[in-house]
């Protein structure tokens, strides 16, 4: 028998969110696992269909701790201490980067973050493979401490789909922490049209664009697609964009059906954010340059050329 | 041996920020000169390419100088952990305009895992502090974990804020904008406090030559485990690396190639539609 705990997270209507089913989906490929899974406040009532074994809940996350996670991190621990589960599988989101790390400490245990596969062929031991070197190469660790903590990369497993009857109980640890640091506001950024995230087409530049002026031409184009704009870490670093478009290993992942990189070398940090599209398209001066590697689609030249002649025709394309 | 807490331009009120900094390989090396022994599970370190200081904790150090920029009295530790550190790469915070740079340096330091970094730097932080703030950038370019400062806060019992990409100083407490996915947070925290800063604070300065100067004489504090009282036995990994490599790629890109760059746009959005991508 594996014991797994496995931290739930919700989307914005509440519901359990896509990275938590794949994530029961990893759990579900362990040999002889027996799954529960914790979420902060009242479970939804989808979850009551979920493929697992048991749903605990947990106090919700009050505003002034949702970025911190004082009292999450608390409880967690303690369901973890009261449980003993083996292996315990977060979503790598912030919650679950800040929790997970955190939790490894509380129970001196192993922490492996951003995780793409986990095993335990045997039964016994537990081993994880995940990306390193900001994706050039891949390590493959066996966990040498109990539990094995982990977060698990959006889009590494299928979500789960199958359906069970689970126990919900709700779990009281006795612990109210007096939190030290406190969430005051929030500022959310404007944002036009589709959510980067949501996008189904995905234009991004990067440094080969030279300057802040071009990504109105991107604009243009993540428009007549409806989708839309995104931008390496260079780009953002160099304050032509606005890091909330940064796709990449610390931005966003983003899986569109085309991803359009223009200008973008194609570093293994920026890959790993947009790796899992349909299709990626490169567009770039420099033949040599490591996005003709990744893409499915290139054009060796220079953008200034290239992408009117391509905005007008997806333009004709699509009216 | 603690420091004295007053000694030459530094006072009662001055703020002691610790700011941790990781030696590792250029994340900009060529993905062709990127190349791994597979009987060590080793990074074979590229020709040319010097080791750097991680780029994430440069943004921290950049963090502490803006502070200083604004006028607060601070001093400026930078830490690390490790064995056969680059000086030229090192020294790069003091020639930014830190002020100390302290080394845990010791041969049993090779190839620890994060679980034993954050016990060596919490070692070294309790024998060299007090401090009010502990800086790290928010994940190493190598290992890519984001593990070791939020560890720091859990094992040295402090209030900690990750992800800031703004921070202003208020007496006993510092104000702190934490970004998240559609743009960011306020948060107070208290003094002290483990604080992990993101690249959104803004690309960390260039040292200018007086600085550049000033580092070459600076000369690092350096502490063995032996002082910290750990020993290497202490260090077991927590996660044992069992093999590193490099994935294969079967990808093979279609280029499209017109008379000109202008019809290799057209064909491009023909090419997408026959696929029904577009």
């Amino acid at each position: 028998m594996t014991s797994i705990l496995l931290v739930a997270e919700r989307d914005e209507q509440g519901e359990i969110n896509q990275s938590t089913l794949q994530a029961i989906g990893a759990a579900r490929g362990l040999v002889d696992a027996i799954v529960t899974i914790s979420i902060s406040g009242e479970a939804p009532a989808s979850a009551s269909a979920l493929a697992v074994e048991k749903i605990v809940t947990l106090s919700p996350i009050g505003d002034a701790d949702d970025g911190i996670y004082d009292q999450a991190t608390a409880e967690i621990s303690a369901l973890v201490e009261a449980t003993s589960p083996e292996v315990v599988i977060f979503s790598k989101s912030d919650f679950g980067s800040v929790v997970g790390a955190r939790l490894a400490f509380r129970s001196d245990s192993a922490f492996a973050a951003d995780c793409i596969e986990i095993s335990n062929e045997d039964g016994d031991g537990v081993s994880v493979t995940r990306p390193v070197y900001g994706g050039s190469a891949l390590a493959e660790f066996e966990v040498a401490s109990k539990p094995a903590i982990i977060t698990l990369r959006a889009g590494a497993y299928e979500a789960n789909s199958e359906t069970g009857s689970p126990s919900i109980e709700a779990f009281d640890s006795g612990v109210d922490v007096e939190q030290a640091a406190s969430v005051t506001g929030i500022v959310a950024e404007a944002r036009e049209g589709v959510r980067l995230e949501d996008a189904n087409f995905v234009v991004s530049g990067g440094r080969g664009l030279g300057g802040p002026e071009p990504f109105s031409v991107l604009t243009d184009l993540a428009n007549a697609l409806g989708g839309a704009v995104g931008a390496s870490r260079a780009a953002c670093d160099a304050g032509w964009i606005d890091h909330s478009h940064q796709v990449g290993l610390t931005g966003k992942s983003v899986s569109p059906d085309v991803y359009i990189a223009v200008g973008i070398s194609g570093a293994s940090q920026h890959m790993a954010g947009c790796s899992s599209s349909t299709a990626i398209v490169a567009i770039n001066k420099d033949a040599d340059s490591n996005i003709f590697k990744e893409a499915r689609f290139g054009i060796v030249g220079d953008w200034e050329k290239v992408l009117p002649s391509f905005l007008a025709t997806v333009r004709e394309l699509r009216a | 041996m603690r420091r004295p807490l007053v000694g030459i331009g530094i006072t009662e009120l001055t703020v002691r920020i610790v700011v941790l900094a990781k030696q590792v390989p250029d994340p900009e090396t060529p993905p062709s000169q990127f190349k791994i022994d597979e009987l060590t599970n080793t990074v074979i370190p590229p020709n040319g390419v010097p080791p750097v200081v991680n780029g994430f904790d440069l943004n921290a150090v950049e963090a502490a100088l803006l502070l200083r920029d604004s006028g607060a009295d601070v001093e400026i530790t930078v830490m690390s952990v490790g064995s056969d550190f680059a000086m030229d790469a090192m020294k790069k915070p003091l020639a930014m305009g830190a002020d100390r740079l302290v080394l845990v340096d010791d041969s049993g330091l090779d190839n620890i895992d994060s679980a034993a970094t954050v016990r060596v730097l919490a070692a070294a932080i309790e024998k060299d502090g007090p401090y009010d703030l502990i800086l790290g950038g928010r994940q190493a370019s190598d290992w890519d974990q984001a593990h070791v400062t939020l560890g720091l806060s859990e094992v040295l019992g402090l209030p900690l804020v990750s992800l800031v990409q703004k921070l202003e100083l208020n007496g006993d407490s510092v104000s702190l904008q934490r970004v998240i996915p559609d743009g960011y947070q306020t948060i107070t925290a208290p003094v002290p406090s483990v604080l992990t800063i993101t690249n959104e604070l803004g690309e960390p300065r260039y040292p200018n030559l007086r600085g550049i100067m000033q580092a070459s004489r600076k000369k690092p504090e350096i502490y063995s485990l032996a002082v910290l009282g750990i020993s290497s036995g202490d260090l077991a990994p927590k996660l044992e690396l069992k093999k590193l490599y490099i994935p294969e790629s079967n990808k093979q890109v279609e280029l499209i190639e017109g008379e000109d760059e202008g019809d290799s746009g057209k064909k491009l959005a023909l090419r997408l539609r026959e696929e029904k991508l577009i």
